[in-house]
């Protein structure tokens, strides 16, 4: 019933049989080691990082914008979403600056955010909100615009205000395209969280990752590069975790087809 | 003083070309609290629409809509429609019980009663042990059913339908037909129901009228008496059900080959 509860051994294996495999090639291949160090090296760099405390500092200030640009981004991708998708005309309006802003990769905005709002914490959460925008924001006007008017009259027909019919009808229907669009924007944000603070900023994993490496301290590098990955991992699976929660009306309905 | 008046009602659909159509001519008509009355009328002859316009959902050309002496506007608050897609009307996110405290909700009743008017509800039109099912684990009867539970939560004092069980097999139809007829008995709402379903019509109703085609016009107006609780074998086979099915066939019948 819930995917998250199997534990997939074999795909855990075969990680570790390439860990492994990884290993043994920096100790055939020691001409590598400046580039690839071994993995157990890389996992007691970042057992010293994490032990001494040297890298918690960066870790926390890239989550803290993670966080602000994620929610930020969903508080306004939801609210303009929803007015989007049930106004047409505004719809209308919008659609081209919406259909030429969204392909433009979001990274390209860094640069002009630099020059608005320097190196700091809000450049690096400014382009995080503007990334994740575009697929709440998209999957919100869809989900919105496929209510079906049935469910809106039903609304209306038991006596229900503007507002309730909102909160009560169109978030609840719309909700499964909404959640799309979070999980979507869950990977930009980190995306655009590292790349940010690679291109400006004196704190934060990305940061960390590209001072390392320019130290020639590759082990450190990686070390940091783990951690995102692992930041990334842990975020996903914290999410997917909610959603069946908050999405268990669903689970079944499409497997059923018409439902 | 009737708790339902429909007076003059018109409703006309600009089409894209430009082009206006009537939907409804002119309808009057007056239903007493209390009573089952239905509109039978051909299909696309505009039933809907006039039953939208009668919960205000939808507003008239002209004429107008009057309810408990006041006038609609809006969806008055002591109405409810039932409608004909159950399927598209029920909130998949809720539960039986969910859905049927929606109309608790709606209504404001938070009270510890409420729970106990829910499960009432719920076990009336037949769906003990259901409670915790989503619609989509439901057949549609009984997706039907839970949204006539949910009607009847808000308790509004005239439920209007519209082809309720027209997209159900006939079996299940019989079988809601006679659940409906139950409920009203005990809950005394007053029902204005719509049909295509002569015999259907027949079988439930104190009074019916027949619809023509577009623009609707109430061509015939009948009082059925047939002595309650109904039988669905007894009552449909009394020679005078023939009769009035055979009459009401002959208008619509007449109608839909001119």
């Amino acid at each position: 019933m819930n995917p998250l509860r199997q534990f997939n051994w074999l795909g855990w294996l075969w990680f570790a049989a390439l860990l492994l495999l990884w290993e043994m090639a920096s100790h055939v291949l020691p001409g590598l080691r400046l580039y690839v160090p071994p993995i157990s090296q890389i996992f007691a760099s970042l057992g010293q990082l994490l032990v001494s405390g040297a890298i918690a500092n960066h870790f926390f200030v890239s989550l803290g914008r993670f966080f602000a640009g994620y929610l930020i981004a969903a508080a306004i991708a939801v609210s303009l979403g929803v007015v989007l998708g049930y106004f047409r005309y505004l719809h209308s309006l919008m659609e081209m600056l919406i259909e030429l802003l969204r392909p433009m990769p979001s990274v390209a905005i860094i640069p002009v955010a630099i020059l608005m709002l320097g190196v700091g914490d809000w450049m690096i959460v400014a382009v995080t909100v503007y990334a994740c925008i575009w697929p709440i924001l998209i999957n919100t006007i869809d989900g919105v615009k496929n209510i079906d008017r049935t469910l809106v009259d039903t609304g209306r027909t038991f006596g229900l205000s503007g507002s309730r019919i909102l909160r009560r009808i169109i978030l609840p229907g719309a909700s499964p395209y909404i959640v799309t669009g979070l999980r979507i924007a869950l990977s930009i944000a980190l995306i655009l969280v590292t790349t940010a603070e690679m291109i400006a900023g004196s704190k934060g994993l990305g940061f960390f990752i590209l001072d390392e490496e320019r130290s020639m301290n590759s082990g450190n590098m990686y070390a940091g590069i783990i951690l995102v990955a692992a930041a990334g991992y842990v975020l996903n699976r914290v999410f997917l975790i909610l959603e069946y929660r908050a999405m268990k009306w669903r689970h079944g309905m499409t497997a059923r087809g018409s439902g | 003083m009737p708790i339902l008046e429909v007076q003059n009602l018109s409703k006309s659909y600009q089409q894209t070309g430009g082009e206006t159509t009537a939907a409804i001519g002119n309808i009057s008509c007056q239903v007493e609290a209390g009573e089952f009355v239905s509109f039978v009328g051909p299909s696309g002859c505009g039933k809907t629409t006039l039953l939208m316009s009668i919960a205000g959902l939808l507003a008239p050309t002209s004429g107008r809509v009057i309810v408990k002496g006041r006038d609609v506007i809006g969806p008055p608050a002591n109405l409810v429609l039932l409608f004909q897609e159950y399927n598209r009307s029920l909130f998949a996110w809720r539960t039986v019980l969910g859905n049927v405290n929606f109309g608790l909700e709606a209504r404001g009743d938070h009270s510890a009663n409420a729970a106990i008017k829910a499960h009432n509800l719920i076990e009336l039109v037949g769906l003990k042990g259901f409670e915790n099912h989503y619609p989509w684990e439901l057949s549609g009867g009984m997706q039907q059913r839970v949204a006539i539970a949910r009607a009847l939560a808000y308790e509004p004092e005239v439920l209007l339908m519209d082809e309720p069980f027209g997209s159900l097999d006939a079996l299940t139809r019989l079988d809601l037909e006679d659940t409906l007829l139950r409920i009203w008995a005990e809950l005394k709402t007053t029902i204005l129901f719509i049909t295509h379903d002569i015999e259907e019509a027949i079988y439930l109703s104190d009074r019916i009228w027949v619809l023509s085609r577009r623009p609707s016009q109430i061509v015939q107006e009948l009082e059925i008496d047939f002595p309650r609780p109904r039988h669905q074998v007894t009552t449909r086979t009394e020679p005078r059900f023939m009769e009035i099915r055979n009459d009401i066939y002959r208008r619509i019948g007449g109608l839909e080959a001119s």
